[in-house]
């Protein structure tokens, strides 16, 4: 089987390359006939998660893998570098970007009419820029890759609602280009002292420099850069609008990946690039702490002002987005691996969510929770899997949100943050406010009234990924630990730098 | 000693009423099947808790490992004596309470049925579960899977109020879920397990004095399930529901899951020699006797019947509490067997008010004038129930008081002694009035013969009989002051 | 005071920079009108540009073509040859592009809210954005809960 041999070791680039070359594709796809961009984009995203998949369990088999792009050598070429953390990243990237793709072909008919093609050719471009992001080795390329991941972004969100949408991506646009072009100064500053822009490289030649003020100066940027990409509090404002005027389909991919990429970038160069010494040593880490505790409290606070669902669930994901970034913050090797749980964790339950609200909208046309008395008989399948989802969200055992929340609770402790541990569990009292009353309005109150609704379930394509992903939510709520002493427990002490990698 | 024998006995019990939800779901449009499923399942699911018995008897633990769900946290399922009694009195009764229901959701024609017997099974289920769990996770998963069940149960008839008072309800009950799981991360960070074992768990000895008092009290806020006060006002506001689900769950299996894990902790965290070298057993003793006395005193100021058997209920729980930190023998014992006779008792009574309800259509003491010439097997019932909580023989409250007063005497504590002598004088004084009301008082009317539906009195009168029973023949064999000797046996290593 | 003049001249491209980037960020900002927030990110990152490329110049060094190399000859690659870092200029030629496209976006976005808005001042927009989102106001949002509370 050497032709597929022959494949098989150019299988990093092609994680980045297929999206693209399909992504260019679709026009001439759709040109053909209006209906086949969905199939096209089903099948690229499958393709895609197989690669992914391969990738990550030759990472777990052999070690990192390292790709040389055009076969030249690192420092002087770019290089793709596979590990377990990438790796992980990247199937999750693939598998949303799946499910979202099933999902869509009903509700991209309903919300962007007459724009289908366009908007599918936009969507494989994100996934290649996200799928670029976490692959590379080089920062630069790195660089490149986020922009093309923010301004495809920009482009879905304005094909949502009217006006708004537009608004919403303009002032994403203002903030996403100063976020990237912070980024880039980083990356000048850390190329002039260092001299070379392969990441290993650099992890090899900054230890030496680090009393460099430049040094300081490029974490300074870089942190502030991501912060904002990330939506981490207080610098989030883009963040409600964007996710709640763009379409649908565009929200689950958007919220579901694009912050855990951003989280993706923090850490690899907090712990990749620059290591876990220095970055505790100038108290990065206990400052990313403090802001993280601030996200996760001020996001769950303003998600229970909101009546607007995807407003709400937008809120909702500042607050876990500060979970992440507490567990990375905690620098140690639990806190380390709940945010790295977290990350797969928040990607399953936050993409339920939105495909849920989503699929509710398609229906109804109702985005106001107050509004959705009778649901619960209407469109019992979607509702049961808000249900999965928001339990899971507020860290009922048994769910994938408490096996997170228990490891950044544990890692906390060890940390003798005792403050923290006490966030994270109020926190979850703030979830069960703002969830609970949906749940009120969807199966309890006004019986008589809803006695003559009929079940209205909604289409299959959209079922099936919200289906799927509530079974992963339970199934990971019982079988986390394969993942974790596969994936997440040596990442969490390779990236401290405490071995452990097989 | 005991050895530990691994089935999946324990899995299937708690699984059954899980499966018998959804089948209830299924046929929703079939009432009588619907209703064939539930008795189904809970004949099933009290056949394989009692088909464990034999070996609890004979001194051994039945395991089973689930899945371990993160590394070193696994969901599984040890039975022992302690967990087999909660069993057994949760599904034993489960099959009365389910022909209870039976007659009055039809007799009320009640909206949501389904939904109804549905949620149930579901909160039968993680009864069971927490009876059986082996760890503090296990429970945990279980005794947050009960509040989630129970909440539809008591908003049921969804009007406002239904609503707010489920939303009190779910506030206490979730403070007490994060304060619980507080609790479980500090004894895993402190010991590195959450496992039960009799003589409290390994490692609890080298917390810091401040930390372990702090630990305790946490804990106990996340038993508020037991409610004690000042946790206690969700119980009275949850005698919105439908009178089954107070019967069952808030006289049965919420608040006994609630004092069961106050007492695990208690017992098999804690330890009887950390309580006792700690001190903290006497300040909890002290703490559960002011609810003992200050519920007994709310009781007494209720009309509405139900109202007065839910702060009834308050008191009562408390008592299983302090049987268990009067860490002697006779104390253990006293704590333990009242989990089961309590039950029995109190939920004929709250049977008993439920029919009051349906048939009579009275919920306040004093519009009950003379109701015993309408409904004279109801209230004898009543009347043997009421008996059995004062603590007058031959009704089975008098041997529980019997051995609380003896443990607390052989702990030469005259104060909880006269705690428990004064809350029996209370209990008489709040009960009296009711039975002579009901018998004795003139009714405004002529009230003509005309009981309960059969469905509803076939199982009060039986619960009723066999509250008699169990105060006339407690040793009978496989009863359960066997059952309690061996899991106090268990606990306090035979001292 | 001949210490900060030094200073100042000796790296005046970094203060240029500077006061350019700061220029920009606060056009960003502070600028109501949408083609002058985009106006004031171009500067934004010419000035990056501008950092980038000052870093690649080396005093006495000549351009990155090798020294007699043209014609296939085999060349001296003597050390005493310098010359200006080629790389910072590449990287600057991507960003450029990705710089344009971010303004190529930010253009068409401007012409689409202009449709739907008629008017390109923030603070306009705003206004109207508000008034067309009812369902959403808090006015509305509690007459929605005394309906419900009420039926």
């Amino acid at each position: 089987m050497t032709g597929f041999d022959a494949i098989a070791t150019h299988l990093p680039v092609l994680t980045v390359v297929l999206p693209l070359i399909a992504g260019f594709l679709t026009p001439i796809v759709g040109w053909i006939d209006r209906r086949l961009p969905w199939y096209w984009v089903m099948f690229a995203t499958l393709v895609i998660l197989l690669i992914t998949l391969s990738n990550l369990a030759t990472v777990i088999n052999s070690g990192t893998i390292h790709y040389k792009l055009g076969g030249w050598n690192p420092p002087f070429g770019i290089e793709y570098v596979i590990d377990l953390l990438n790796g992980f990243v990247c199937l999750i990237i693939a598998f949303i970007g799946f499910m979202v793709s099933i999902y869509s072909k009903e509700s991209v008919k309903k919300e962007v009419p007459g724009k289908t093609t366009q908007f599918y050719s936009v969507f494989l471009l994100l996934i290649t820029g996200l799928m670029g992001i976490t692959i590379t080795g080089d920062i630069f390329n790195f660089y490149v890759f986020l922009e093309i991941s923010s301004l495809t972004a920009y482009a879905l969100i304005a094909m949502g609602d009217r006006g708004d949408g537009v608004v919403a991506s303009f002032n994403y646009l203002i903030m996403g280009t100063v976020a990237a072009s912070f980024i880039l100064l980083g990356i000048g500053y850390l190329y002039a002292v260092t001299g070379t822009l392969n990441m290993a490289d650099m992890h090899n030649l900054l230890p030496d420099i680090y009393t460099n003020k430049v040094v300081l100066a490029a974490l300074a940027f870089f942190m502030a850069g991501f912060s904002i990409k990330v939506g981490l509090f207080p610098l989030h404002a883009w963040l409600p609008d964007a996710y709640t005027h763009a379409p649908s389909t565009a929200s689950a991919l958007i919220a579901g990946l694009m912050t855990k990429v951003g989280v993706y970038a923090m850490v690899r160069f907090m712990f990749s690039v620059f290591t876990p010494a220095f970055v505790i040593d100038v108290n990065m880490t206990e400052i990313l702490t403090w802001a993280a505790a601030l996200a996760i409290i001020m996001g769950s606070v303003f998600a229970i002002a909101q009546s607007d669902i995807k407003r709400m669930l937008a809120y909702s994901s500042i607050s876990q987005i500060g979970y992440i970034l507490l567990g990375f913050g905690l620098v140690n090797v639990i806190g380390i691996t709940g945010g790295l749980l977290h990350i797969m964790n928040h990607a399953f339950m936050k993409c339920a969510l939105f495909l849920v609200a989503g699929a509710i909208f398609y229906k109804t046309d109702i985005r106001n929770i107050y509004q959705f008395q009778g649901l619960g008989k209407k469109m019992p399948v979607t509702t049961i899997v808000f249900l999965i989802a928001a339990l899971s969200m507020i860290g009922v055992p048994g769910t994938v949100g408490f096996t997170s929340k228990w490891y950044l609770a544990l890692g906390s402790i060890e940390a003798n943050q005792w403050i923290f541990v006490a966030v994270i569990l109020v926190s979850s009292l703030l979830n069960i406010v703002y969830f609970w009353r949906i749940f009120d309005n969807i199966w309890f109150g006004h019986p008589h009234e809803i006695e003559n609704i009929k079940r209205d379930e909604a289409p299959l394509t959209m079922l099936i990924p919200m289906v799927i992903l509530a079974i992963l939510c339970i199934f990971f709520g019982f079988f986390s630990r394969y993942p974790i002493e596969q994936i997440f427990d040596p990442l969490a002490k390779t990236l401290l730098g405490l071995g452990g990698v097989p | 000693m005991a050895t530990e024998i691994q089935s999946i006995t324990p899995l299937l019990a708690v699984l059954v009423s899980m499966i018998a939800s959804v089948l209830i779901l299924a046929f929703g449009k079939y009432p009588n099947i619907r209703e064939g499923w539930t008795f189904v399942a809970a004949f099933i699911k009290f056949g394989l808790v009692i088909s464990m018995l034999p070996l609890i008897l004979k001194g051994d633990v039945i395991t089973c490992t689930v899945v371990e769900m993160l590394p070193n946290l696994p969901i599984a399922f040890k039975v022992d004596a302690f967990g087999i009694l909660f069993a057994i009195t949760s599904s034993f009764l489960w099959i009365f309470v389910s022909s209870y229901s039976i007659g009055y959701m039809r007799s009320l024609n009640e909206h949501a049925q389904t939904r109804y017997f549905f949620c149930f099974a579901i909160a039968l289920s993680s009864a069971v579960g927490i009876a059986f769990s082996a760890n503090l996770v296990t429970l945990f998963l279980f005794y947050e899977l009960l509040t989630i069940s129970t909440y539809p149960l008591v908003a049921h008839i969804e009007t406002p109020e239904a609503i707010s008072a489920g939303r009190k309800y779910l506030t206490y009950l979730m403070i007490a879920g994060v304060s619980l799981l507080f609790s479980i991360l500090v004894v895993y960070h402190y010991t590195g397990t959450t496992e039960f074992s009799f003589a409290g768990i390994a490692g609890m000895e080298t917390i810091p004095q401040t930390t372990l008092v702090i630990l305790f009290i946490t804990f106990m806020i996340g038993c508020a399930k037991a409610a004690f006060m000042p946790l206690h006002a969700w119980l009275p506001a949850a005698m919105i529901a439908p009178t089954p689900v107070s019967a069952l769950l808030h006289a049965v299996a919420v608040v006994k899951a609630g004092v069961f894990t106050a007492v695990r902790v208690i017992l098999y965290v804690y330890g009887v020699d950390l309580m006792h070298d700690s001190g903290l057993w006497l300040y909890m003793a002290y703490f559960v006797s002011i609810t003992i006395i200050l519920a007994s005193i709310y009781a007494l100021m209720q009309d509405n019947l139900k109202k007065r058997l839910a702060y009834s209920t308050v008191s009562q729980l408390s008592y299983i509490v302090l049987g268990a930190v009067l860490i002697t023998p006779h104390g253990i014992t006293g704590g333990m067997l009242h989990i089961p006779y309590h039950a029995f008792m109190k939920i004929t009574l709250f049977m008993c008010a439920g029919a009051l309800i349906v048939t009579a259509k009275k919920e306040n003491i004093s519009d009950m004038n003379g109701i015993a010439r309408q409904m004279p097997i109801t209230m004898l019932a009543f009347t043997v129930g009421a008996l059995g909580m004062i603590g007058m023989p031959p009704v089975g409250g008098y041997i529980t008081k019997w051995f609380l007063l003896l443990g607390a005497a052989e702990l030469h504590s005259m104060i909880l002694v006269a705690v428990l002598l004064v809350s029996a004088i209370l209990n008489a004084a709040y009960f009296f009035p009711v039975i002579y009301v009901a018998f004795f008082k003139k009714p405004d009317h002529e009230l003509a013969y005309k009981e309960a539906p059969l469905t509803m009195l076939v199982p009060l009168v039986v619960t009723a009989i066999i509250s008699i029973i169990i105060g006339i023949w407690p040793d009978a064999p496989g009863m359960f002051l066997d059952i309690v000797e061996i899991a106090v046996a268990n606990v306090t290593g035979g001292i | 005071m001949t210490g900060i003049v030094d200073i100042v001249y000796a790296e005046y491209n970094y203060w240029i920079y500077v006061t350019l980037m700061m220029i920009g960020f606060y056009a960003m900002i502070a600028k109501k009108n949408l083609i002058k927030k985009i106006i004031g990110a171009n500067i934004f990152q010419t000035a990056i540009f501008l950092f980038y490329i000052s870093l690649a110049d080396i005093t006495g060094g000549t351009a990155p073509i090798l020294v007699g190399g043209h014609g296939g000859e085999h060349v001296e690659h003597a050390a005493d040859v310098i010359y200006t870092n080629p790389v910072p200029h590449v990287l600057i030629l991507t960003a450029i592009v990705v710089s344009v496209s971010t303004t190529a976006v930010a253009l068409a976005l401007i012409i689409r809210i202009y449709n739907e808005y008629g008017s390109l001042d923030e603070d306009v927009i705003l206004a109207a954005r508000k008034s067309l989102q009812p369902e959403f106001s808090e006015y509305a949002r509690q007459k929605d809960v005394a309906e419900v509370n009420h039926q």
